[in-house]
């Protein structure tokens, strides 16, 4: 999965925030979306499409979409 | 007079005795007065257990009770019952639109399955006296609230209250009483399977969101099942308690 297909499927968890307002440095936790239930949906979505595990802690560390998808690279 | 509060010269049977709740319950128990069979996977850890059991005449019997095999065998092993505490459990985390149908029949299996066949196995093989007292640790979670990505476990959960009153019925003409009980957040090893998610900051969060400032501790449930194991609540069946610090208040 590229950072574009990252950033696509991270807005699709999302029901109340426009797609467009999703970018690579789209900084996520200042959604007003962003919350229990859509931080699991990401560690679920990484799993799925990374096989993965992400923590609560790593959601907590990065900043953009992006630092996430060079963290999930990481691990 | 005699103690109505005392387990003395009672067996009583804990399964996830090598940790948290169950551990803390077995030991309670031997604190009064009973003789307690310690049922857990991990032998070391039932072994510490053991050694910290007041009294003599305890009992260590280590096995995985998903396995219909190793219940068989553990129930071939059993002596006859005065009390069981059904304590044995898993946690999970997953959204609804994420659910996978593995892990949801994982925790299924371990959280209401087994204590049910293992119940069935021990009833079928009268191990289980007139008069005995069982009981099932619930949750809050899934009867009384819940939060998200924990609709699983909180099924599991309410599982095991629906079926305590069938079970409570069924057994009620041999005088052997079923209850439910429900913790809040309880600080054991289980605590770490949320923690991945919750981090130590909002977990402090959710510690002063409990009227008594602080989750439970072990013994707070134990001296529950404590009760309830004794003679004193000889008139309790069917009943489900809630046990949280105040949590479900408001
Ligand atoms: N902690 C809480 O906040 C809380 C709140 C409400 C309800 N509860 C419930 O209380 C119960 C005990 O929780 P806890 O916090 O004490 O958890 P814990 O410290 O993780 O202990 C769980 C116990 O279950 C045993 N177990 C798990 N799977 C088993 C299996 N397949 N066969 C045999 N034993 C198995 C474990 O044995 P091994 O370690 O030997 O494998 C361990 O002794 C659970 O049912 C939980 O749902 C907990």
């Amino acid at each position: 999965m590229t950072l574009d297909e990252f950033v696509t499927a991270f807005a699709e968890e999302f029901d109340e925030t426009p797609a467009e307002q999703f970018k690579a440095d789209t900084v996520y936790k200042e959604l007003d979306e962003w919350g229990s239930l859509t931080a699991l949906s990401i560690v679920a979505l990484t799993m799925e499409n990374f096989g993965k595990k992400i923590t609560g802690a790593d959601l907590r560390a990065c900043n953009t979409i992006e630092d996430l998808f060079n963290l999930i690279q990481t691990k | 007079m005699e103690n109505p509060f005392s387990l003395e010269g009672k067996f009583i049977l804990v399964t996830g005795a090598s940790s948290g709740i169950g551990r803390g319950t077995a030991i309670a128990c031997a604190q009064m007065g009973a003789k307690v069979v310690l049922s857990g996977r991990n032998e070391t850890r039932l072994q510490e257990t053991l050694a910290s059991l007041a009294g003599e005449g305890h009992l260590v019997l280590c096995g995985d009770l998903n396995s219909e095999e190793t219940r068989k065998e553990i129930v071939d092993k059993m002596p006859p019952l005065n009390g069981v505490v059904y304590c044995a459990g898993i946690s999970q985390i997953q959204t609804a639109k994420f659910m996978d149908q593995l892990s949801l029949e994982g925790i299924f299996q371990t959280n209401v399955f087994s204590p049910l066949m293992l119940n069935s196995l021990l009833l079928k093989k009268k191990k289980i006296q007139k008069n005995a007292s069982i009981i099932f640790i619930s949750s809050i979670s899934g009867v009384y609230r819940s939060q998200v990505g924990e609709g699983g476990y909180g099924a599991t959960k309410a599982a095991l209250a629906g079926f305590a009153k069938s079970l409570a019925l069924e057994l009620s003409a041999q005088g052997i009483r079923v209850n439910t009980i429900h913790p809040g957040v309880v600080e054991t090893p289980l605590l770490e399977v949320s923690n991945g998610t919750l981090g130590e900051e909002e977990l402090e969060t959710l510690r002063q969101k409990y009227p008594l400032k602080r989750f439970g501790k072990p013994q707070d449930i134990a001296y529950c099942a404590v009760y309830l194991l004794s003679d004193a609540s000889g008139w309790m069946t069917g009943s489900n308690i809630l046990i949280d610090g105040g949590f479900t208040l408001k």
